[in-house]
């Protein structure tokens, strides 16, 4: 029974972690601009490369 | 038989009949195929994959000294945002950020050049924050570099002013995390005490629970609740009870009930419902807090105006700042640009537009020696002015001080919700005093406590959600329609409305679009076209750029000796032929009609007479249909700065003769608003410029028609896209169907209050009780609010 005090309390201060990063973020700018980053997610990584001549993919093993 | 022309690769126009091709694609123009070359060039190919034609079209201009003011220091300064050693930061507004390749392509300018290290795009503002290296890249290139891709920033007077950002909406989600945080904990340590069913908790669990629930709650009551604590004693002080105060009746009600019965042990209180009440009254703030960004409807003349211009110092062109002019200053002003201040001209014809500012149509001539006010754009070949005010001086700032000073404040206390809740407050606190002298007297000890009950249970959330719900979902189903509005009070405003008033200029005019009729002896041909419009071509001239649009899909020849005489006409030579283009005069024929009316455009070939153009302003399609069905409901009033050359045409729609007016200045417009609410009438007015500033602030409802939204709208309260225009009627029904919404919605929290009541009068509310009733009645008010809304938008737009 004991032991409920004990993981209240510690559920509380774990809960009490998320809300301070909640608070960090905010004021970090992070929710700012709920629009953008949603469209950035979508783009591709890599630099741009010049284009390549098609090629026979037979070499490549592609799966993975 | 019509071949589909091609679309512009590029930017997706029509490239009509003469595409560019470049790499077998079609392109619309030089500047899209530019645009296009130089991205293949850094090999930036994902651009037009990510959208299928993502650019805008590009204008074929140089940029000379156009950006020039960006080299001075104190500019420089004033619009960074930071300046870190060797890194600059500067967020620019660009209006043209349309889609995610706009996005794409300006967050990867540092493979345009390598002195910007790092762009970031803010979509729904349509800024761009760009941070680069000083020493790498000035200012100035940073913006040409933008231009010449045509993603051209807009940067006015308004940027120099120190701009505060915006932290009030930080706060709002500060306040929604605590008071989230809080609700679903003590939400989770009040389950024990619900299932508690006979055996009862142990007593130390229950009290470490019930302890926890307070010290949790405090933060919520001192901080998340603090807006509307505040707001309720503030508005006591005046002696207005305003919607705030049930609400913080049932705050402090909820949290000194429950704080005594877990203090005194002699309860587990009712924690639960206050963090929720809050947390859910929180959310519809941030519901109804919805403002759209990249729109500002509370510009004023700065946001007009450039921050430079070229003064002639020495007989040498310097760029100043339109601030730092004084009187006796020489200045230039070029084709397109604005002239900022009251002057003289000095040098130069000067052929003036001031359409935006007094709605007159047809841009002014004037002479050397004569005077010409700020605001007006000129139009043909720079022209040399001597500045006679400064710009705090001049009659456009003057205007727009007027228009915004001794204007009845809109926003008033007295909207719906405020009513109610004063009626609300007076029932609730009368049952809870006498029911607890009711209980005095059966039970005393219990009497407190059914006081505060009944003050809990009485709740005002479903009031209080029933509004920013309703009405927020209205302003987002207007947004994508195309309409607007600056907040939700708009919405109530506008159901309100009796009359409408129109301006005419712009507003039930199209700007960029004539009807260009042909008069003459002889039809011309094909061939005859396309060299009055080779010759058209040539001047900047507003009739003749509306010729030349209006021909443009001919063939364009090479014109050999133009000639250009203000006021007069132009001329050029093809293929020997001697084109000339002018008033009546310039071509040497005796015409006596009233060329004040009509814009006509004579024409001649060889010097000899064939015929004229002429130019009539084209109405906004449906506005017939649109005036008939508003003058139903509404009295539909016409005020416009322009003469009074259409007024038969337009007496067909309006009707009414006394209530149309024509040749009204500004202050006049103002005038007849103001003469109008003096009778009582409530009055929403409809206008696009700079004319109707005053007369927009002094309407009940000020709205905007713009062609195009990110442009310069003077201050309103709603911004209409142009192509809406014909859907008016329906945003005035659909605005006060929400009105219909939201006393519906009342009732459903009615009935909720009498069962909760009935609870409580009666002893019977426990917490079990209260925690189940204010979330239902909650949900189901949001709810019954959102699909009601929705449908009557979708019902009302599928009538059409």
């Amino acid at each position: 029974m004991t032991v409920l005090f004990v993981l209240i309390t510690v559920s509380a201060f774990v809960a009490a972690i998320f809300l301070g990063a909640f608070i960090w973020s905010v004021k970090t700018g992070q929710f700012d601009d709920s629009y953008t980053p949603s469209v950035r997610a979508l783009f591709d990584d890599a630099k741009p490369v010049e284009k390549k001549p098609k090629q026979d993919n037979s070499s490549k093993n592609e799966n993975e | 038989m019509a071949k589909k022309n091609q679309k512009c690769i590029h930017c997706g126009e029509d490239c009509g009949k003469y595409p560019i091709i470049w790499d077998d694609k079609p392109f619309c123009c030089n500047g899209c195929k530019m645009v296009y070359q130089m991205l293949n060039e850094k090999q930036m190919y994902t651009y037009y994959e990510m959208d299928k034609n993502p650019g805008v079209r590009v204008d074929e201009h140089e940029f000379g000294s156009k950006f020039a003011y960006l080299d001075d220091e104190e500019i420089i300064s004033k619009l960074l945002e930071f300046k870190d050693g060797d890194y600059s930061k500067v967020t620019l507004y660009v209006p043209a950020i349309h889609c995610t390749s706009c996005i794409w392509l300006l967050e990867h300018l540092n493979t345009l050049h390598p002195g910007i290290t790092h762009s970031m795009v803010n979509f729904i503002k349509k800024e761009v924050s760009i941070t680069f290296k000083e020493s790498d890249i000035s200012l100035r290139k940073i913006v040409e570099l933008l231009a010449s891709i045509h993603y051209t920033p807009t940067i006015t007077l308004d940027d120099m002013d120190e701009k505060s950002k915006k932290k009030e909406d930080r706060q709002l989600l500060f306040k929604l995390g605590v008071a989230g945080f809080a609700f679903g904990n003590i939400m989770m340590w009040s389950l024990p005490d619900y299932f508690a069913g006979d055996q009862g908790i142990d007593p130390a669990l229950q009290s470490f629970l019930n302890f926890l629930n307070l010290v949790v709650a405090i933060p919520v009551l001192v901080y998340s609740a603090r807006d509307y604590l505040l707001s309720a004693f503030k508005n006591l002080r005046h002696g207005v009870l305003n919607t705030d105060f049930p609400i913080s009746l049932g705050i402090i009600a909820l949290f000194s009930q429950s704080a005594f019965e877990i203090l005194s042990g002699t309860g587990t209180g009712y924690m639960d419902s206050f963090s929720g009440f809050i947390f859910f009254l929180l959310i519809g703030k941030w519901y109804q807090n919805k403002t759209y960004q990249a729109l500002t409807f509370d510009r004023d003349y700065k946001s007009y105006f450039p921050i430079a211009i070229t003064k002639i110092v020495d007989g040498e062109e310097k760029v100043t700042q339109i601030k730092n002019l004084v009187e006796g200053d020489r200045i230039l002003v070029r084709h397109h640009e604005l002239i900022p201040v009251d002057a003289t001209l000095v040098k130069g014809i000067a052929n003036v537009d001031y359409s935006f500012v007094t709605g007159e149509s047809r841009p002014l001539n004037k002479l050397v020696g004569e005077d010409i006010y700020a605001g007006g754009k000129q139009m043909g070949a720079a022209i040399e002015l001597k500045v006679n005010k400064t710009v705090d001086q001049s009659s456009l700032t003057k205007l727009w001080n007027q228009s915004e000073g001794g204007i009845v404040p809109k926003n008033t206390l007295n909207n719906m919700v405020d009513r109610i809740s004063k009626w609300f407050t007076i029932v609730v606190l009368s049952i809870a005093v006498t029911t607890m002298l009711v209980w005095f007297i059966i039970d005393a000890p219990r009497a407190i406590s059914i006081f505060t009950a009944v003050l809990i249970v009485a709740c005002p959330c479903a009031l209080a959600l029933s509004i920013p719900f309703s009405y927020g979902n209205m302003m987002r189903i207007f947004g994508k329609m195309g309409f607007y509005i600056k907040n939700t009070q708009v919405i109530e405003n506008i159901s309100k409305v009796d009359t409408i008033v129109f301006d005419k200029t712009g507003t039930i005019t199209q700007n960029n679009s004539v009807n260009v009729d042909y008069e003459g002896d002889k039809e011309l041909d094909r061939e005859e076209l396309s060299f009055v419009m080779s010759v058209a071509r040539q001047s900047t001239h507003p009739l003749s750029t509306a010729l030349y649009q209006h021909l443009q899909n001919l063939e364009s020849h090479y014109v050999t000796d133009f000639k250009e005489v203000t006021a007069k006409g132009i001329q050029g030579k093809i293929n020997n032929c001697l084109i000339k283009l002018g008033n009546a005069e310039f071509i040497g024929v005796d015409d006596k009609t009233d060329n004040a009316v009509f814009s006509r455009v004579y024409v001649s070939f060889d010097d000899q007479y064939r015929g004229y153009f002429s130019f009539e302003s084209r109405y906004r399609e449906g506005l017939g249909d649109l005036i008939t069905q508003l003058r139903k409901t509404y009295e539909v009033h016409l005020i416009s700065g322009d003469n009074d050359a259409d007024r038969n045409k337009l007496k067909a729609w309006f009707v009414d003769d006394s209530y149309m007016h024509f040749n009204q200045t500004p202050a006049d417009k103002l005038e007849y608003i103001r003469k109008l609410q003096e009778q009582g009438r409530n009055i929403i007015m409809i206008g696009d410029g700079l004319n109707d500033a005053g007369a927009l602030s002094q309407s009940n409802v000020g709205m905007t028609i713009a062609d195009d939204i990110y442009n310069f709208s003077p201050a309103c309260d709603g911004i209409l896209e142009s192509r809406e225009f014909s859907r008016l009627s329906l945003f005035f029904k659909l605005s006060k169907s929400a009105i219909k919404t939201v006393k519906i919605s009342f009732l459903i929290s009615l009935v909720y209050n009498i069962i909760g009541l009935s609870f409580a009068v009666n002893g019977f509310l426990t917490p079990i009780v209260a925690a189940i009733l204010m979330p239902i009645s909650s949900v189901t008010v949001v709810v019954f609010v959102t699909i009601s809304t929705n449908l009557a938008a979708l019902l009302s737009s599928k009538k059409k």
